[in-house]
C-alpha cells in the first residue's frame, strides 16, 4: 500500500488488522515523511530514535493478542508534554536540554493504548504565539504554503498532522492554540472541556485555561483520541469525576434538528474570504437539517482584554520556577514575549493594580461565561470562524505583539468559559486552508463530535501529497 | 496607567536590558492601554470566577508514596555538590 | 516608661503527617539523606500539579478550633508569589484572604491576659539552605527533602506587653499542639519557628489607652514595626524582644523612628541584626491558587474535626484542681505533658483502692519525678504508699514495735550490741512484721540503733 502516512486512525487500525501493513511500516512511513519534509517545515524539536523498535514491539504484542485502543499508531506530541527520558523543551532556550524524571497523565495514558511515540513537536515558546514564529529553535511554516505562518502555539503538531509525518498529534489551547493552528492546516483540533483531560505533567502556561487536546486528521479519530485521553487523573485535582462517555457513540447521529446558534459578535470584523466560507459553512450545516439562529454574546469584545490580564497574571506565577537552580537554564534564557507576558502578568498582580486588573477581569470572565449559559439555554451548540482573517505570512505581525493577540478574538471566550470548542476544515481560501469552530456546553463533546463528523462527511477531503 | 518596566521586571526576578526598555514599555504599554477597555464594564455586584469546575474539597488521603532517588532529583542540574543543589552564596543581608 | 512595647507573633508548626502537604512524598525528612524525599511537585519540576492532604486541612482546622477561632465555611488556597532559592515553584501555596480559622485567643495565666489570635492558616514549607564553602567559594547548598511539608501560620493580634507573655503563650501554644497530637512542636527540629513583631509606642500619645492592657486600635499603633525572622527557641525569641526594646528605646530617644525592616536573630552575637530591608520584595503578588478548588467546610464536618479535640491543658488543669483538690501550681505541673497528666489520672484510678488520694499521687510525680515509662500506675500507688507508711509509723507505733522486737529476742539485741551487725537484718525483718510491709528499711535501722543507745 502506497502513502500509509495518510491514513487517519480509524484506517490505519483497519489495516494493520487486515494485515496490509503492520505498524512498523507505518512508523517508517511516517518517518520517511520527516526525513523528507523536516528540514523544510521544522515541525519537529526532537525524533525519537526508539520509534521504530517501539513499533516492532507494538507488532509483535499484537502477534501475542494484545488489544489496545491506539495499538501501534505513531503519534506526536507538543514539546511541552513530559516525556520520560526524552528531551522536554517548551521550544525555548531555558529548558534546551531538560530530561524530564516523569511522564505527563496524558503521556502515560498514550503509552498505556500502544500509541509510538514518533517525537516531539515545535511550538511558540513556552506556547506563547498565535504563529509558530515565537520558537526558540526557528519558525515551523505552513505546509501548504511555507511562506504563511502555520499558526500557533501548537505550530508543529498542526503542521506534522497536515503533513501526514504523523497519524495524530497532542496540542494545548490557552486562548486558541489548537483550534487556531487546526483551521490554518486543514486538520481537526479538539479543545476539550477545562477538566476533561489532565494537565498533570504539561508545562502550565495559564492553569486556569490550560485545556489538553490534540488533532487529528478527522472528526472521527478526534473522538477515538479523546477516549484514550479523557477522564479524571487523582494527579490533577481539577479533573473531572464524573463517568466518561464512549465518544464514538453517536457520532453519526447527524443535526437534523439540532439549533445552531450563531453569535453577531463573531462575524463583524471579519474579512471578506472567511465570511463568505463561513456563510457556506452555515448553508450546509442548515442543509443537513440543522436550525441555524442568530444570537448574541454580548461580552465577547471583552474577551481579549479579560483573557491577556487572566492569562500573564498566571504565566507570571507557573514561570516563576525556572530558575535554573534546580533544571534548565537560568532566566536570562527567556525570550522576549515571556518577558512581555511575565511582566505584564507581575504588574496586574502587584500591590495597587490587583483590584484594577486582576480581579476585574475576574468579574468579567463571570459575564463571559454567563454569556454563554444564557445562550445554551436556547441552542445546542454555536458555530463560529476560528480565524478573522485567513493566514498570514511569517514576518506582518511579530513585532506587533498586540496585533498577534487580537488575532486570538474568536477563540479566547471557549478558555475563559470552560466550555469545549471542535475546529473542523471548512475549506480553502486560494491555497490555504481554514476552518470553523463547534461551541457547546461543558462536556457536551459527543454533541461536537456529532455535528463536526456531519458537517465533515459533507466535503470532500484534500490531502496534501509528497 | 503605564507600567514601570524596570521596576516589575525586578519583582519578577528579570534582568531587563536597559537598551531594550524603550520597546518593553511602548509594547506593554500600548497593551495595557488596550486591557483598560475592561473599565467600560460595569461589574457591580459581580462574583469573581477563578475556576470554572465547580468542583470542591478535592483531596486525597494522607498516605505516603516511594520519592524521586537522589540521582534522578539532581539529574536536570550540573551544579551539585554532595547531594545538594548548589547556587552562589545567599547572604541574609543582602 | 516612656515606651510601651507593642508586640506581635507569628508561629509556625509543622504538621507531623505521613505525607507532605500537596504530594505523597514522606513527610518524617528530618536527619535523612539530602534530596532523597522529593517528588515533581515538591521539587517544582515543570507541569506537576498539587493534591492537598485531607488530613493536613483537618489538623489545621483542629488547630484553629483549639485556639477558640471561627472557621471560615469557604476557604481557598493563594499563591503567595516570591523568589527564593530554597522556594522550587516560585511561590509558596498559602492562604490569603480566607484563611481556615479567624479570631481566636490564648488566655494566659499571668495577670489575666487575652491574647487574641488573627489567624490561622495552611501553608507549605520551603526547602533547607545551607551555607557553606565549596572549593574555595562561598556557596548556598540546596535540600529539598522539607519542601512541601504542611505548616499551620498562627497570628496574633499585637496584644503583648513584653516578652514573659510571650514565653507563656508559646509554652501555651506548644502543649496545645501536643495535645492535638497534630505536631511534636520539637524547637530542636524546627517544628516550631518564631517571627515576633516589636514597636514601641510612646505612653503620652494616648493616656486613656495606655493602661488599657489590650485591643489597642489600629490608629493608635506605631507607623513602623520591626519583625525578627525565623527565631527557633523560647529563650532566643525573649532575648531577640528585649534587645529590640532597647534598640528602638535608642533610636526613639534620638528622636528618630526606627526603621521598618526584618531582622534576624544572631545566636553569636546574641543580638538582632538587619537582614534585607526589602520593601519591593513584600509585593506577594497573591491571587487564588488556580489548581486546587476552593475548600468548603460544612457545619457537620466542621463538628466531626471538634469531636476529635481532646481536653484541652486549660479545661484539664481546671478540672484536676476541682476532682482532685490540687492547687493551680500542682494541677499545672502534671498538665503539662498530656503523657503525664494521664498517667496521673491512671494512677489515681488503682490509689483509690487503696485509701491513695489524688493529692498524694500528685506530690509523688511532682517531687520524685517518676519514670512512667518504666513504672507502671500500680507500681507507682505502691511506692506512695510506702512513703506515706513510712513517716506515719516513724513514732510511737514504731517505737512500741521496737520494744516488742528487743522484749522477745534479747539474744539477737545483744549480739547486735556487740557489733554483730549481721542480725540487723533479722531485727529489721522482726520489727517490720509488726507494721506494715511498706516500711522503709533506713527508717527501722535508725529507729533500732536510737533505741540501742
Amino acid at each position: 500500500m502506497n502513502n500509509i502516512n495518510q491514513l487517519s486512525i480509524k484506517q490505519s487500525l483497519q489495516g494493520i488488522k487486515d494485515g496490509h501493513f503492520s505498524s512498523y511500516d507505518l512508523t517508517k512511513a511516517c518517518l520517511n515523511q520527516i526525513e523528507k519534509f523536516n528540514p523544510e517545515i521544522n515541525a519537529f524539536i526532537i525524533v525519537n530514535k526508539k520509534a521504530l523498535d517501539e513499533a516492532q514491539d507494538a507488532d509483535d504484542n499484537r502477534s501475542a493478542g494484545e488489544k489496545l485502543p491506539l495499538l501501534g499508531i505513531p503519534i506526536v506530541l507538543k514539546d511541552i508534554f513530559m516525556t520520560k527520558g526524552l528531551r522536554t523543551t517548551a521550544a525555548s532556550n531555558v529548558l534546551k536540554d531538560y530530561i524530564p524524571q516523569y511522564d505527563a497523565t496524558v503521556v502515560k495514558k498514550l503509552k498505556d493504548a500502544g500509541a509510538i511515540i514518533l517525537g516531539k513537536t515545535n511550538l511558540d515558546a513556552w506556547a506563547h504565539g498565535s504563529s509558530g514564529e515565537n520558537s526558540d529553535f526557528g519558525p515551523t511554516k505552513n505546509p501548504w504554503n511555507t511562506d504563511y505562518v502555520p499558526g500557533g502555539s501548537s505550530s508543529g503538531s498542526a503542521s506534522s498532522v497536515a503533513l501526514n509525518m504523523a497519524i495524530a498529534a497532542t496540542g494545548t489551547d490557552t486562548g486558541g492554540s489548537i483550534r487556531l493552528p487546526a483551521s490554518f492546516t486543514n486538520t481537526v483540533g479538539l479543545k476539550p472541556t477545562y477538566g476533561l483531560v489532565s494537565r498533570y505533567g504539561i508545562i502550565a502556561m495559564a492553569s486556569s485555561l490550560d485545556s489538553i487536546g490534540h488533532f487529528t486528521k478527522t472528526v472521527e479519530d478526534s473522538a477515538i483520541f479523546l477516549n484514550v485521553t479523557a477522564g479524571h487523573d487523582p494527579m490533577d485535582t481539577t479533573t473531572t469525576q464524573e463517568k466518561i462517555p464512549n465518544y464514538l457513540d453517536e457520532i453519526n447521529d447527524g443535526v437534523k434538528g439540532l439549533k445552531i446558534g450563531v453569535p453577531n459578535e463573531y462575524i463583524n470584523g471579519l474579512s471578506p474570504e472567511i465570511s463568505k466560507n463561513f456563510e457556506a459553512v452555515k448553508k450546509q450545516l442548515s442543509e443537513l437539517g440543522a436550525e441555524i439562529q442568530e444570537i448574541s454574546l454580548p461580552h465577547t469584545q471583552y474577551g481579549i482584554a479579560c483573557y491577556y490580564i487572566i492569562q500573564t497574571s498566571e504565566v507570571s506565577s507557573n514561570l516563576a520556577r525556572y530558575d535554573g537552580i534546580r533544571y534548565g537554564n537560568d532566566r536570562t534564557h527567556f525570550g522576549d514575549e515571556a518577558v512581555r507576558r511575565i511582566i505584564l502578568g507581575t504588574f496586574t498582580l502587584s500591590s495597587g493594580y490587583y483590584e484594577a486588573y486582576y480581579k476585574k477581569a475576574m468579574r468579567v470572565r463571570t459575564l463571559v461565561r454567563e454569556d454563554f449559559e444564557k445562550a445554551f439555554e436556547k441552542i445546542d451548540a454555536i458555530i463560529t470562524p476560528v480565524s478573522p482573517t485567513p493566514p498570514w505570512k511569517f514576518g506582518e505581525k511579530a513585532d506587533d505583539p498586540l496585533a498577534m493577540y487580537l488575532s486570538d478574538a474568536l477563540t479566547v471566550t471557549t478558555n475563559i468559559a470552560g466550555i469545549p470548542g471542535l475546529a473542523v476544515p471548512s475549506g480553502f481560501i486560494g491555497d490555504l486552508p481554514t476552518g470553523f469552530q463547534i461551541l457547546g456546553p461543558q462536556f457536551s463533546e459527543k454533541l461536537l463530535f456529532q455535528i463536526g463528523n456531519a458537517f465533515e462527511k459533507s466535503q470532500e477531503r484534500r490531502v496534501l501529497g509528497g | 496607567m503605564k507600567i514601570d518596566v524596570k521596576h516589575v521586571a525586578k519583582l519578577a526576578n528579570l534582568k531587563v536590558k536597559d537598551s531594550d526598555l524603550p520597546k518593553f514599555e511602548k509594547q506593554l504599554n500600548e497593551i495595557v492601554g488596550y486591557i483598560e477597555k475592561l473599565n467600560e464594564v460595569d461589574t457591580e455586584g459581580v462574583e469573581i470566577t477563578s475556576q470554572v469546575t465547580g468542583l470542591e474539597n478535592v483531596t486525597r488521603d494522607d498516605k505516603s508514596t516511594e520519592s524521586l532517588t537522589q540521582e534522578e532529583a539532581l539529574s536536570g542540574s550540573n551544579k551539585t555538590h554532595n547531594g545538594l543543589f548548589k547556587v552562589p552564596a545567599i547572604l541574609d543581608n543582602e | 516608661m516612656k515606651y510601651r512595647p507593642i508586640i506581635g507573633l507569628e508561629v509556625h508548626v509543622e504538621l507531623k503527617t505521613e505525607s507532605k502537604m500537596f504530594c505523597r512524598c514522606s513527610a518524617d525528612y528530618f536527619g535523612k539523606k539530602p534530596n532523597t524525599y522529593t517528588c515533581p511537585v515538591c521539587l517544582g519540576l515543570p507541569g506537576a500539579l498539587p493534591v492537598p492532604n485531607k488530613k493536613a486541612i483537618d489538623w489545621c482546622v483542629m488547630i484553629a478550633l483549639a485556639l477558640n477561632c471561627k472557621i471560615l465555611n469557604n476557604s481557598k488556597f493563594d499563591r503567595k508569589n516570591y523568589f527564593y532559592p530554597d522556594l522550587p515553584k516560585g511561590y509558596q501555596i498559602s492562604q490569603y484572604d480566607e484563611p481556615f480559622g479567624i479570631e481566636g485567643n490564648i488566655k494566659l495565666q499571668t495577670e489575666n491576659k487575652t491574647i487574641r489570635i488573627r489567624r490561622v492558616h495552611m501553608e507549605e514549607d520551603t526547602g533547607k539552605l545551607i551555607h557553606a564553602e565549596v572549593d574555595n567559594k562561598k556557596v548556598s547548598l540546596i535540600d529539598f527533602n522539607r519542601s512541601g511539608v504542611p505548616l499551620v501560620e498562627i497570628v496574633t493580634e499585637p496584644d503583648f506587653e513584653n516578652a514573659a507573655q510571650v514565653v507563656e503563650y508559646l509554652q501555651k501554644l506548644q502543649q496545645i499542639v501536643r495535645y492535638l497530637n497534630v505536631s511534636n512542636a520539637d524547637m530542636e527540629k524546627g517544628d516550631m519557628r518564631l517571627e515576633p513583631n516589636i514597636s514601641l509606642r510612646s505612653n503620652t500619645t494616648n493616656t486613656t489607652n495606655a493602661t488599657n492592657t489590650t485591643n489597642i486600635p489600629i490608629e493608635d499603633l506605631p507607623k513602623y514595626k520591626v519583625e525578627v525572622k525565623n527565631i527557633n527557641s523560647f529563650r532566643f525569641v525573649a532575648k531577640a524582644i528585649e534587645t529590640e526594646i532597647v534598640r528602638q528605646t535608642e533610636i526613639l530617644d534620638r528622636g528618630e523612628v526606627p526603621a521598618q525592616e526584618t531582622r534576624g536573630w544572631d545566636e553569636k552575637k546574641n543580638t538582632t541584626v538587619s537582614q534585607r530591608s526589602k520593601e519591593e520584595a513584600h509585593d506577594y503578588r497573591y491571587f487564588p491558587e488556580p489548581d486546587i478548588p476552593p475548600v468548603i467546610l460544612t457545619g457537620d464536618q466542621i463538628l466531626n474535626i471538634k469531636k476529635q479535640i481532646p481536653e484541652l491543658p486549660d479545661e484539664k488543669q481546671k478540672r484536676f484542681e476541682e476532682e482532685y483538690s490540687l492547687t493551680g501550681y500542682d494541677a499545672e505541673i502534671l498538665i503539662r505533658e498530656r503523657s503525664i497528666a494521664d498517667y496521673f489520672e491512671e494512677a489515681v484510678k488503682v490509689g483509690s483502692k487503696h485509701n491513695v488520694t489524688g493529692k498524694q499521687i500528685a506530690n509523688y510525680i511532682i517531687n520524685k519525678k517518676p519514670d512512667i515509662e518504666s513504672t507502671v500506675p500500680a507500681e507507682l500507688v505502691e511506692l506512695v504508699l510506702a512513703t506515706t507508711q513510712t513517716t506515719e509509723t516513724s513514732s510511737s507505733e514504731l517505737k512500741s514495735a521496737i520494744e516488742q522486737t528487743f522484749l522477745e529476742n534479747p539474744k539477737a539485741v545483744e549480739d547486735y550490741k556487740t557489733g554483730k551487725t549481721q542480725v540487723l537484718g533479722f531485727l529489721i525483718g522482726k520489727v517490720r512484721s509488726l507494721l506494715s510491709p511498706y516500711s522503709s528499711t533506713s527508717g527501722i535501722k535508725e529507729a533500732i540503733d536510737e533505741a540501742i543507745k
